[in-house]
């Protein structure tokens, strides 16, 4: 027994874009945190039980807080509840929770660090953790509201895609691969499921290692519930069936040992 | 004063378990959780063969609760035994294997092969309301509940706790039946028959359309089911749904409950079952009671 839920201090909190929040929280979870992993949060309304599963967007260099950054998903909702929370405010956390991105995959190679919506956030602590020839940020949104993108300065080069042309290139994350004719060896992506089935597809076209965050609907966290599972190519040996547990085997796969 | 409780002739340490498919087989909480503190782990159901269970979503929250239709995704009862078992037996707890199935003999097949196993009750789940054969359609039934019950007893080494389904009209009915059956024990309530809809995708909310509704908003309907059934019948009661604290614990076992499962409350606080062990006892020292027995089903008795 060495693992429990804390109650984290809401550090600062911000509006990035519409619907989209930034918060810092002071908790031990930083310590031992990787990109691409996830923090389960908690609302403290007790009819609101299940954990919210949110990504890890930054990991600050003392080990002692990290960042979130997350979508409202609508009025009386958890993470309503959650943006309206400020510095001091008390919001209890449990993690840091499943796999994260393996990064010395992409040691000598050329790598695309590909992110779309609200999969973005993960990418930035990835980008700026990756050891590797050279790195490629593509990050795809909805439209004008490119919250995180001035972030990503400092970790590489970044690229945009935009579904309505407002910035960068006009579609997806693939469509400004090509537009910029860009290369590379690996690919690390998290994004919405049509966005990683395209990437799994063109990763698997040229032979390219990739890793892909899932999301699911999950209930425990921690992979024994059996809320959140996806499928997988092989027999799982945990599941025995062609199941994989996206919280505790994930939430990053390699894209060719998952069907998605 | 002792916590102890005998269910079956199994004595227990306290009269806390953990409630089906909520805990696995206890290894992910065992970070969380110390295992020797609970009076069973109560595991996930268990087929004769591996289970893929259902397309997801599988889960979905639901005000005061949650909704989930796994399908009994289950690794089959060979890799259960040579992996889950050992695991527990490593603790201080008692060891309660839920079997699930689609026929009598799927069902069979299990408790025959867990006869020759160190576990120390079975917990036939005949109350699944998110598959589309077998499991309820034994626990909607009284004669077929009856059936399923002496069947299982046939193959069982271990007392048998039977799970009875709360989408029944009169679960009295039901209790005297596996009661006649020749049940050891009986567990309720499962889950309640639910469905979301996603007002936005106007699709529902689960792959399954339908799922059991489980989580604190059930907990009052389960307290007054697991009375009931406890007034039915003469085989202790392991009540369940929705407990979430000590207090809600209590309330199954003033109502006729032996012991208590929990579920849902684990995945709002791994650590819940601990929690709710120390409140019990502590309500026990507040209000003098010198056994689990002296305060069973004394609902209105004073």
């Amino acid at each position: 027994m060495i693992r429990e839920k804390e109650q984290a201090v809401v550090l600062a909190q911000e509006q990035l874009a519409e619907g989209i929040f930034s918060i810092w929280i002071k908790t031990r979870a930083a310590k031992e945190a990787v990109p691409g992993q996830f923090i389960s949060v908690y609302t403290e309304d007790r009819s609101r039980l299940l954990p919210r599963p949110i990504s890890i967007c930054e990991i600050d260099g003392n080990g002692q807080a990290l960042r979130m950054v997350y979508r409202v998903t609508g009025e009386n909702t958890g993470t309503k509840q959650f943006s309206r929370l400020r510095a001091g405010d008390r919001l209890p956390v449990m993690g840091p929770l499943g796999n994260g991105f393996p990064l010395e995959k992409a040691e000598g190679k050329k790598a695309f660090l590909m992110g779309g919506g609200i999969g973005v956030p993960p990418i930035l602590e990835l980008a700026k953790q990756i050891r590797c020839e050279s790195r490629q940020i593509i990050a795809g949104y909805r439209d004008k509201q490119t919250f995180l993108a001035e972030s990503f300065a400092e970790s590489g080069k970044l690229y945009i895609a935009t579904e309505d042309g407002s910035v960068g290139t006009r579609g997806n994350v693939l469509d400004a691969v090509r537009e910029n004719k860009l290369e590379a060896d690996i690919i690390y992506a998290c994004g919405p499921m049509p966005m990683l089935r395209a990437v799994k597809d063109y990763a698997g076209e040229r032979g390219m290692e990739c890793y892909i965050s899932l999301e699911e609907r999950m209930a425990c966290g921690i992979g024994a519930c059996l809320g959140c599972v996806c499928k997988s190519r092989e027999a799982d040996p945990h599941s025995n069936v062609k199941n994989k547990r996206i919280c505790k085997d994930g939430p990053v796969f390699l894209a060719s040992e998952v069907e998605i | 004063m002792n916590m102890t409780v005998n269910i079956a002739g199994v004595e227990w340490k306290n009269p806390v378990t953990t409630a089906s498919g909520t805990f696995g087989s206890g290894v992910e909480f065992s970070e969380y959780t110390d295992l020797n503190r609970l009076g069973a782990v109560t595991t996930k159901g268990v087929a004769n063969v591996p289970w893929p269970g259902n397309p997801t979503p599988r889960v979905a929250e639901v005000y005061g609760g949650m909704m989930n239709a796994i399908g009994l995704q289950n690794p089959g009862i060979e890799l259960f035994c040579k992996r889950d078992i050992p695991f527990l037996k490593q603790y201080d707890t008692r060891i309660i294997v839920n079997v699930c199935g689609k026929s009598e003999e799927d069902y069979c097949e299990t408790v025959e092969r867990l006869s020759e196993e160190p576990v120390d009750m079975l917990e036939i789940n005949i109350s699944c309301p998110n598959v589309k054969e077998g499991g309820i359609a034994f626990g909607q039934d009284p004669q077929a509940a009856e059936r399923i019950t002496k069947v299982v007893k046939k193959y069982a080494k271990q007392p048998v706790i039977m799970k009875l389904s709360p989408n029944v009209t009169d679960i009295a009915e039901m209790a005297k039946a596996v009661e006649a059956g020749g049940a050891d024990a009986v567990s309720l309530i499962n889950t309640l028959t639910g469905m979301k809809i996603d007002i936005h995708r106007k699709q529902f909310v689960l792959a399954n359309q339908t799922g059991g509704v489980s989580g604190p908003a059930i907990h009052p309907i389960a307290v007054r089911m697991v009375y009931q059934a406890a007034q039915a019948v003469k085989l202790p009661v392991i009540g369940m749904g929705g407990i979430s604290c000590a207090e809600d614990a209590i309330e199954f076992i003033l109502a006729g409950a032996s012991a208590v499962s929990v579920g849902t409350a684990n995945f709002h606080n791994p650590a819940v079952t601990m929690e709710i062990v120390d409140g019990i006892e502590e309500y026990m020292k507040r209000q003098g009671f010198e056994s689990i027995a002296d305060m069973r089903g004394i609902v209105n008795q004073s």
